[in-house]
């Protein structure tokens, strides 16, 4: 997320707009993102609703056993289709800004 | 003769120490040094080296080194956080569940409202009218 930040002026040129998602309160989510200087929204989805409808659960995988979020990317166009993600299968590899541009560029972008 | 220190084992351990301290504070911030924590690898190997020539020499040459009881626990330790930093990056950090159910490229993302943090809602339609593309970002959170 961090580098996503510091990439953000090539987001925004292209009319992109990035959103964070996890089961984290507003209170945590505001903490991160002032600490960090986050400028993109970061949302709360607490009970897991939005991260379930994606399919994207890691039952009990929080520390004191509630469910959150695999990580992963989505990219999804104007018409609310989804063109490019990332799921990886490693919490530390996470999609670099690069990665998420170029999946922009070829498949959105033209 | 007073023996003389085997300061190799010493670096050799201290090296170790960094390996392991440095990879979350500093090499995991970037994504060059992160997805395969080669500085760290690296960092484990120079220790190996030295604590390799420490040994030797402690056990080769104990009238001149020490360092044989003292190399054995520096170097069982090591072996020891090289483990736990090896499970830690190989096993533990790709232990999440199977991506099957996750959306498909090609299918309609679900609609939803959320609240960011300075509470303001979100939606993500009114996201896409606005804007070429939305990225979503899905991460564990902080608790």
């Amino acid at each position: 997320m961090r580098s996503f930040e510091q990439h953000l002026n090539d987001f925004t040129q292209r009319h992109i707009e990035i959103a964070a998602i996890s089961v984290d309160s507003t209170d945590n989510s505001r903490k991160l993102s002032q600490e960090k200087g986050y400028t993109f929204p970061v949302l709360s989805d607490p009970a897991a609703e939005v991260i379930r409808r994606y399919g994207l659960l890691h039952p009990k995988g929080g520390e004191d056993g509630q469910d959150i979020a695999r990580p992963a990317e989505i990219l999804i166009d104007s018409s609310g289709t989804i063109r490019w993600e990332n799921l990886t299968d490693d919490i530390r590899v996470r999609a670099r800004p690069g990665q998420v541009l170029r999946a922009f560029d070829s498949t959105i972008g033209k | 003769m007073k023996r003389r220190h085997n300061i190799l084992l010493w670096l050799g351990f201290v090296l170790v120490l960094l390996a392991v301290l440095t990879y979350i504070p500093i090499f995991a911030v970037f994504a060059v040094t992160r997805d395969i924590p080669w500085v760290n690898y690296l960092l484990f190997l120079a220790a190996a080296v030295l604590l390799a020539f420490g040994l030797r020499r402690a056990f080769g040459q104990p009238e001149i080194y020490r360092g044989k009881i003292l190399g054995s626990i520096l170097a069982s330790l090591s072996l020891l956080l090289f483990a736990l930093f090896c499970f830690a990056i190989l096993y533990a950090s790709k232990d999440i569940p199977a991506s099957e159910t996750a959306v498909r490229v090609g299918q309609p993302a679900p609609n939803f409202t959320l609240a960011n943090w300075d509470g303001k809602q979100v939606n993500l339609s009114d996201q896409l009218k606005n804007n070429r593309a939305v990225v979503l970002i899905f991460y564990r959170g902080y608790w």
